[in-house]
């Protein structure tokens, strides 16, 4: 995997990543499409996700939660906007009360991914915009501890290579 | 990445300090709006003195700021302080690397 490029715009609070993946367009999708591969990857480790609704659908709901390392649940929800695949989605996110629904605090963000073929690989592009600063500053209050923890496992990790070098 | 721009004892305090799931609460409350001591300790299953000791330990972390007016203690977000420990969309950007990374994993796996 290459991130090719991420472009932040603090006025326009939103962030560009561009990925390219060793795989092909239909199976990047799927990491999309089921819910079961989603919930690999949109959490971290220490905050694993578990996408408990998935109506994978244009005007579709997705229900999760995020486990915390004290086992403090972070709900959540998604309305899928637009989904073309295997190449266009979008999606509204948002935070949600311990029932799912959403509670319209903190604002939405909105995500759109665009997947395309680049030779054998597939390069994804994510949008994502946040209508607030303090939403962003909410989600990340969550994500700086993930962040930190990251960081601290591969210092671990290098600490750790060097002392068996 | 931020813990470039920490100190060791800063970095101690933050983790601390986002350590415990009320204490990431609070912060999440009083970023967007200012509470009172007790207001906050409404919110909560605990005693006033508990919830203003968590107040300290994030005081503490600079995360938060505290200020006498009248008899009641007002609670806001250190937005200085906030912003120091987050360089929000550099943290942001960390989040989304880290997700394009473990489904490039996933689809390792075939």
């Amino acid at each position: 995997m290459t991130v090719i490029s991420t472009d932040k715009n603090p006025e326009a609070l939103s962030l560009t990543l561009v990925a390219e993946f060793d795989a092909g367009v239909e199976r990047v999708w799927q990491l999309f499409e089921d819910p079961r591969q989603l919930e690999r990857w949109w959490g971290p480790p220490t905050y694993p996700a578990t996408f408990y609704k998935h109506e994978f659908v244009p005007g579709g709901k997705a229900s999760y939660y995020m486990t915390g390392p004290e086992g403090d649940k972070a709900h959540g929800w998604w309305e899928f906007t637009r989904i073309e695949a295997p190449r266009q989605l979008e999606f509204n996110d948002g935070f949600a009360d311990n029932e799912g629904n959403p509670t319209g605090e903190f604002g939405i963000s909105h995500a759109t991914v665009t997947l395309e073929p680049a030779g054998e690989r597939t390069r994804m592009t994510i949008l994502s915009t946040f209508e607030s600063e303090e939403q962003l500053e909410q989600v990340m209050a969550m994500g700086m501890e993930e962040g930190l923890r990251e960081a601290v496992g591969q210092m671990d990790g290098i600490l750790a290579e060097h002392a068996n070098a | 990445m931020v813990v470039d721009k920490l100190s060791e004892t800063e970095l101690d305090r933050l983790f601390q300090a986002f350590a415990d799931s009320t204490r990431r609460d609070i912060v999440r409350r009083v970023t967007v709006g200012e509470y009172s001591v007790s207001g906050l300790a409404a919110l909560y299953a605990m005693s006033f003195a508990a919830v203003q000791k968590h107040v300290a330990v994030l005081e503490r972390a600079s995360l938060v700021t505290k200020e006498k007016r009248g008899r009641e203690q007002i609670v806001r977000g250190n937005h200085d302080g906030l912003q120091k420990a987050r360089g929000l969309l550099d943290e942001y950007e960390q989040i989304w690397r880290q997700r394009a990374a473990r489904m490039a994993d996933i689809l390792a796996e075939g």
